[in-house]
């Protein structure tokens, strides 16, 4: 009762003594006991995960008492895997078990906000007018415009109803689709499978609208290009459990303990079975500990390293000795037995292209594609034959597209893998190969090879329809690349690894720093572990190597170190990037409702790198010429220009998308179509060559071609991944920035030739910035309105990941808090507010979009041989041929809330499919009705399924995915025998009847089914692994060749030396200038390279504002210095320091530490600028943060389209904003201002 | 006025103020057992405190209860005893001036150990500062009493006190009546006094009460839950 009552217990005690008097008993009250034991007691646990891009994707257990979360711990029901082979579970690291903190965190979003500036001008202008009027009066008036606008980042929000943002918003997007075209309407979120439903709400909403969804996976430069380039294939990696079944695990650039906590501990499970581990870390870090052997090479260095691994293993295990495994491996499943055409050049011969079947002057007998069907020499009959597989047998026919050791006609063939024997080759030539590691770099160690190395290869003479040609295998070529001497003579060549030629171990210790011996030794090693076990060596690899401007190099070194020792496709051995949460295992279920595609095809979507380079004007910026990156070999032609005028032509020939796309408002273009009595796409083709129509990207400067509204949402892409940060606050925003540098103009540096050039670059393109997050992250703070969203414990949604098979949901353990919704419902709210302003100006629009040539379609054999830009004459303009296809799409403006919350008819009328194969969807539709309800009420979407509810949109993707429903994986698998005239369906039968619902995956994470959207199987024999089905089924892989390709003919991928495999320095970004060293009169610096790392105290790469991990680190941004650069400029621990460029400027405290290289500072991604950051005395500003001293650099044969493999794809292939080719100027700070005080007076 | 204002602080005062220490405690004991500690900050920094406490401890609690003696005790006690009230006077100014300069010290070394020590400050509440700042602000005003007590040392002024406080607690509707004459020190000593007690359940000092001095008594060192008639829940 109380407890002070309860003490006064004189009268009622009775105590009794014990043991001589010294013990006694008591009976007080026990009640203080419950507190205790409440401490741990809760209402009810919920099954959730944080949508982090961390690629963990832990299931946790979520702990709510009294309506709040308290806590969160790991689950550990995961399905098992299979004897022999550890558990998944338990998964999950402290930064994930720190999160319910920001639930009801001071930072915490509570209700709508929007800039006080703006919601004034808004009140006051919606009091007299219709809501789109009132945005326009805004927004038409410089004065008004510029007074919100200028005040991004400086605070100033107020707080405001659901109902007043989203009647801004809609008037936003309406105005803006009314005047410019809803593709200036742009949304930017990434990582889908990190919470696929919430992605799909915005990007629904745009897709109905018009708007264009932004890729990430290439801005966060994550996507290796490598892969597509190799494999055709975005990314595909083995499950982590996979690394227990390797018999030699390379550890490259992955710090696998800090970056892949849930997983580490298969690394340290493998370790103990015996499996053999090298690390390769420039900096001790903490997976270092784990290796037999640490590999420190100099950073940036990699492919070197790479390459003089492939001279040990090409020298000892396929010259010196055969390993009969390597050979009919490379045989079977790589294009090294492929022939290629040599081409006289400056005296010498330079590889060229691949030899195609019509080449010959009877196309070899193949009347289908033969421009796209490459050739080999079969050693059994001793002719040229066209083995199946080449891309040109995946398109046009059915049945052939596979990797069976055959010919066209179906005989079996046992093709050549080198010339070398007298009998088989005619003449031994010298084929010269460019060599970049002579390039002068002030920071990196260089050799005096000659640029082109001349090395000997064994020929053949073919005669082809165009006259006699020579050819060699790639095998060859390959041998002669990695600088082997084979007895042919030649330069620069080899015999011992002590020589020093390029890429010899000796060479690689001089460029990289690293011991000749140990070079060998690891490389040895690895191939002998493949030789023995038929595959199983593993590399993992990441962010370390891929962020570097010629990450394809580091890439594709290692990618032919696995390919010649046989261990691509094999359990246990391959390639495993891990950067990015990028697989969305049941992808084809979710791209109807994420797109839209069941209302409208084709969705627009857009590549960020080029978009952000063009958009926030870093190309005004630009200093790396083509000159410098071009290949002494390049194939004659005109390589003049600019990166963007690349990009620009790239654009104009259907390579990559665009966005904005023309510079005429597209509702506006299908009526003057009609009017001059044309299809839309021979309007637009015969307008653009005429010049009457031009594409936005030749002057995204025109304030007709700016980005007009945008949404971020699931993203902090401000205060993260946005690369050159204050290029973004200066042009994209137009607000207060730390730009540093000047543009060409002031300059006078050489500017675009095909980009418009204006003196005035235009400052604040965005009239809104809208950002959705639970938080107030940086990208918030930066915003015009913010919206609240449900926490990854308030919403339902779905989660995959790369490193475990499974399939699990987020799911609501508690109400949004406050005023928040989630995502679903914020989008859908915003769909009904587009739909009742909308009418004011919009109604049924026929909206023309330009859609570029795509990986995966028919159209990807689109431009076979030379490259022509119809702008210059040289070709007509053909879309979808030469120029992009051009595609009229309805949006129905007032009835977008209702489409937004129906499954459409395409699905019915079209089907769905996925990588080039299609299959009917009329069932799942059916079962939909059955299962979301169909809608009642009268309208255009009466009797449809039910899209009302995020749950509906889980159901909707599960049910449409073959990973989820067994019937539609069968499906799948034998629209895919269709192709290769092979049965797969075996791979998915066994799980027929199996259907996964939301339901299920709530109960328990559920292992998803074997699909041929992926390369890899679900099974009990075998961990996921990719390529398995590539190699155990045939399935080609999605290349020119259909096998993996290590040789890259694009005249483009020639042009820039990329044909093989190359080491190149990194790039010079000159933004240590002379104006900028200017400075040094200021104080002691040192120059550094500028690493961008993940790091251990925050939330992967997003959030580092949870004071819980703020408190484990040092509560602020941080910069990490080796000790021996620290002494040179007098910096000690736990200062504070300022680094720049001409980029601009960042300030941070010093962890100097024995850890870092020599030459380098860590600044690990994403330390918020609203935590502890102080003003930089350079820029006069706030802080600055990391991307604060970077910029993007774009790389040109990132843009090749319509060429097999190499054709744009969404996330899939294109630009990637590398950023670690940087350098800054590190000094100590000597006074800290922390900018406390008011804001000037206007 | 001024015996109205006499009165006021004096005669109704010290019931407000008792009324509130006590009601509020048992209050605070029931409602908020777990804010019922010392409020230690021997966790964040051992600097100064050890010296500074137990000095302060000693000093305050030989005051304390010297106050409580003096004033409580019944005249007729000293006068059965045969202490004059000189000479109890001249014990008063010697014990509690001596226990003054001890407690002072400690007092002093605590107070800038709270104030200065930034650690210390950020996690001291309103309350932690104000109860330190008026204990110390009651001590110095006691030390300077003594100054007055020295001009007479008849003891007739102490007598005057002890009438008044058991005249509070015996109802005396006249108590204030005895300090009317006080010096202005010693009002003002009474007043902050009667205020610490107003302030107390609001503040650290309810350790007070919960001060572990049963366990020099108490017997048995080893206390066992008996369940004898009753049922294992309670």
């Amino acid at each position: 009762m109380s407890h002070l009552l309860d003490r006064l217990t004189f009268f009622t005690r009775h105590p009794e003594k014990f043991s001589n008097g010294h013990g006694v008993t008591t009976t007080e009250s026990r009640a203080w006991e419950e507190s205790y034991r409440k401490r741990w007691q809760h209402d009810k646990i919920v099954r959730s995960t944080h949508g982090a891009n961390c690629t963990g994707s832990c299931s946790w257990k979520i702990y709510v008492k009294g309506g709040i979360v308290t806590w969160e711990t790991q689950q550990t029901d995961y399905p098992r895997t299979r004897p022999d082979l550890p558990n998944h579970e338990p998964r999950g690291c402290s930064r994930g078990a720190s999160y319910s903190w920001y639930l009801y965190s001071g930072n915490r979003l509570k209700y709508p906000l929007v800039r006080s500036r703006l919601v004034k001008l808004w009140r006051e202008a919606r009091a007299v007018q219709t809501p789109v009027a009132a945005w326009k009066s805004i927004v038409e008036n410089p004065e008004k415009r510029a007074s919100y606008t200028r005040k991004r980042g400086h605070g100033g929000m107020v707080r405001s109803t659901w109902a007043e943002v989203n009647e801004i918003i809609a008037a936003a997007n309406a105005y803006t689709a009314k005047t410019y075209g809803p593709d200036r309407v742009i949304g930017f979120s990434p990582i889908p499978a990190m919470s696929m439903v919430s992605y799909a709400a915005g990007s629904r909403y745009l897709s109905l609208m018009g708007g264009v969804c932004m890729s990430f996976y290439d801005w966060y430069c994550d996507l290796p290009p490598a892969s597509p380039q190799t494999w055709g294939e975005q990314t595909d990696v083995p499950e982590s459990a996979d690394w227990f079944n390797s018999g030699f695990l390379l550890i490259w650039g992955s710090n696998v303990p800090q970056t892949r906590t849930p997983d580490a501990h298969f690394y340290t499970e493998a370790r103990y079975k015996g499996t053999k581990s090298a690390v390769i870390c420039p900096d001790y870090s903490e997976a270092s500990k784990f290796g037999d052997i640490w590999l420190h090479p100099k950073q940036g260095t990699d492919a070197a390293l790479a390459m003089a691994f492939g001279h040990v293993i090409m020298r000892e295990f396929h010259l010196d000795r055969q390993v009969p495994y390597f050979e009919d491996y490379v045989r079977k499943y790589s294009d090294m037995p492929m022939l290629v055409q040599l081409e006289e050049k400056n005296g010498h011969y330079v590889p060229g292209r691949f030899v195609r079947a019509s080449d010959f002057s009877d196309a070899l007998g193949e009347d289908n594609n033969p421009d796209w069907k490459t050739v080999g020499w079969d050693s059994d009959t001793g002719t040229i034959v066209v083995p199946k597989g080449s891309i040109g047998f995946r398109w046009g026919e059915d049945g052939r597209w596979n990797l069976e050791e055959k010919s066209a006609d179906g005989s079996p063939t046992n093709l050549k893998l080198t010339l070398i024997t007298d009998e088989d080759h005619d003449d031994v030539v010298s084929v010269g190969m460019p060599y970049f590691g002579g390039q002068h770099h002030d920071y990196f160690e260089g050799t005096d090879h000659p640029e082109v190395l001349t090395r000997n290869v064994p020929i053949k003479s073919l005669k082809l329809k165009d006259g006699d040609k020579l050819v060699a295998t790639v095998f060859d070529l390959l041998c002669a690349n990695y600088g082997l001497d084979r007895g042919l003579g030649g330069e620069d060549i080899a015999t011992s690894f002590d020589d020093f030629a390029p890429y010899t171990p000796a060479w690689a210790e001089k460029i990289t720093g690293v011991p000749r011996d140990q070079i060998i030794t690891v490389a040895r090693e690895f191939a002998l572990n493949a030789e023995k076990t038929q595959g199983k060596s593993m590399v993992i690899l990441g962010a370390g190597l891929n962020h570097w401007y010629h990450m394809d190099m580091n890439y594709r070194g290692i990618i032919n170190m696995l390919v010649m020792c046989g261990c691509v496709g094999q359990s246990g051995g391959g390639w495993a990037h891990y950067v990015g949460q990028e697989k969305l295992r049941p992808q084809t279920g979710w791209l109807p409702v994420a797109f839209a595609l069941d209302w409208a095809r084709p969705p627009r979507q857009m590549n960020s790198t080029s978009f952000f380079y063009a958009h926030t004007d870093q190309w005004r910026y630009e200093t790396l010429s083509v000159d410098e990156i071009l290949s002494p070999t390049a194939p004659d032609g005109d390589w003049s220009g600019s990166l963007i005028d690349y990009n620009v032509r790239a654009e104009r020939m259907g390579w990559l998308p665009s966005a904005p796309q023309l510079q005429e408002n597209p509702l506006e273009i299908a009526g003057k179509a009609e009017a001059a009595g044309l299809e839309v796409k021979d309007y637009v083709a015969r307008e653009l060559k005429a010049g009457t129509m031009s594409m936005s990207c030749e002057d995204p400067d025109d304030p007709r071609n700016w980005p007009r509204n945008m949404f971020v949402w699931r993203s902090n892409l401000l205060g993260s991944s946005g690369k050159g940060h204050e290029y973004f606050l200066k042009h994209l925003l137009g607000t207060q920035h730390g730009v540093l540098g000047k543009d060409l103009g002031e300059d006078g540096g050489q500017k675009p030739d095909e980009v418009n050039w204006h003196e005035e670059a235009p400052e604040g393109k965005l009239d809104l910035l809208v950002t959705i997050d639970f938080r107030m992250s940086t990208t918030c703070v930066y915003s015009d309105i913010v919206l609240p969203t449900a926490t990854w414990y308030e919403k339902n949604d779905l989660n995959t990941s790369d490193m475990h098979p499974f399939i699990h949901p987020l799911t609501a353990a508690v109400d949004p808090a406050w005023e928040s919704r989630s995502d679903w419902d914020i989008f859908k709210g915003l769909a009904k507010s587009l739909s009742e302003v909308s009418p004011e100006v919009l109604g049924v629009e026929k909206d023309t979009v330009l859609v570029p040539i795509l990986h995966d379609t028919p159209g990807e054999i689109a431009q076979p041989f030379d490259v022509q830009d119809w702008k210059t004459g040289s070709i007509d303009a053909v879309p979808g041929k030469t120029m992009p296809n051009v595609a009229v799409v309805e949006r129905d403006y007032p009835n977008l809330y209702n489409r937004f919350k129906a499954i459409g008819p395409l699905m019915e009328k079209v089907g769905n499919g996925g990588k080039g194969i299609n299959w009917n969807t009329v069932p799942e539709i059916e079962n939909l009705r059955a299962l979301n309800g169909e809608i009642t009420e009268e309208g255009p979407t009466k009797g449809m399924p039910r899209l009302d509810t995020a749950i509906d949109a889980c159901e909707a993707i599960l049910m449409m995915a073959p990973e989820t429903n067994g019937e539609v994986a069968v499906k799948s698998w034998e629209a895919l025998s269709k192709k290769t005239g092979r049965e797969h369906a075996h791979l998915a039968l066994p799980k027929e009847d199996e259907k996964i619902r939301f339901r299920d995956v709530v109960a328990q994470p559920r292992k998803i089914i074997s699909s041929p959207t992926w390369s890899g199987i679900e099974s009990e024999k075998v961990c996921y692994n990719a390529g398995y089905t590539n190699v155990h089924e045939l399935i080609p892989w999605r290349t020119l060749t259909g096998r993996q390709q290590l040789y890259q003919d694009h005249s483009w991928m020639l042009a820039f030396g990329e044909g093989f495999v190359t080491y190149r320095p990194p790039i010079d970004t000159k933004t240590i200038n002379p104006d900028i060293e200017a400075r040094s009169g200021e104080g002691d610096q040192v120059i550094l390279n500028f690493i961008t790392p993940h790091q251990k105290w925050g939330i992967h790469s997003t959030y580092t504002d949870n004071l819980m991990m703020l408190t484990m680190s040092r509560g602020g941004p941080i910069v990490w210095v080796s000790e021996t650069d620290a002494a040179k400029v007098g910096i000690t621990d736990n200062d504070w320091v300022e680094a720049y460029n001409a980029n601009g400027a960042l300030v941070a405290r010093a962890v100097v530490s024995q850890r870092i290289r020599e030459g380098t500072l860590f600044m690990y991604h994403a330390q918020e600028k609203i935590v502890n950051v102080p003003g930089s005395p350079t820029t006069g500003n706030r802080g600055g943060i990391h991307n604060s001293v970077t910029r993007a650099v774009l790389k040109p044969t990132h843009m090749i389209g319509g060429y097999a493999q190499q054709s744009y794809g969404f996330n899939y292939h294109g630009t990637v904003g590398s950023n670690r080719d940087e350098f800054v100027i590190l000094r100590k700070l000597t006074h800290v201002d922390w900018l406390d005080r008011p804001a000037a007076a206007e | 006025m001024l015996t109205y204002l006499n009165t006021v602080a004096f005669g109704i005062y010290p019931y407000i103020a008792l009324a509130v220490l006590l009601v509020g405690s048992v209050i605070r004991y029931d409602r908020e057992p777990y804010s019922w500690r010392s409020g230690s900050s021997q966790l964040l920094r051992r600097k100064q405190l050890v010296w500074g406490s137990i000095l302060f401890h000693v000093g305050i609690l030989l005051i304390f209860f010297g106050h409580l003696v003096g004033l409580l005790t019944p005249i007729w006690v000293f006068d059965f005893l045969g202490v004059s009230h000189g000479a109890k006077q001249i014990l008063a100014i010697v014990a509690g001036g001596g226990a003054g300069i001890v407690c002072f010290i400690g007092a002093t070394m605590l107070i800038q150990r709270r104030l200065f020590d930034a650690r210390i400050r950020t996690t001291s509440s309103f309350w932690d500062i104000a109860i330190l700042l008026m204990l110390y602000a009651q001590l110095l005003l006691g030390m300077a009493t003594i100054f007055v007590s020295l001009q007479h040392l008849d003891g007739e002024e102490m007598v005057h006190f002890m009438s008044w406080a058991q005249g509070i607690f015996s109802f005396d509707l006249n108590a204030a009546h005895y300090v009317l004459n006080a010096h202005f020190l010693f009002k003002a000593h009474i007043f902050l006094g009667l205020t610490i007690m107003l302030v107390f359940p609001f503040t650290r000092l309810v350790h007070m009460f919960s001060a572990p001095v049963r366990y020099l008594w108490r017997t048995g060192y080893q206390i066992v839950r008996t369940k004898k008639g009753h049922s294992p829940a309670e």
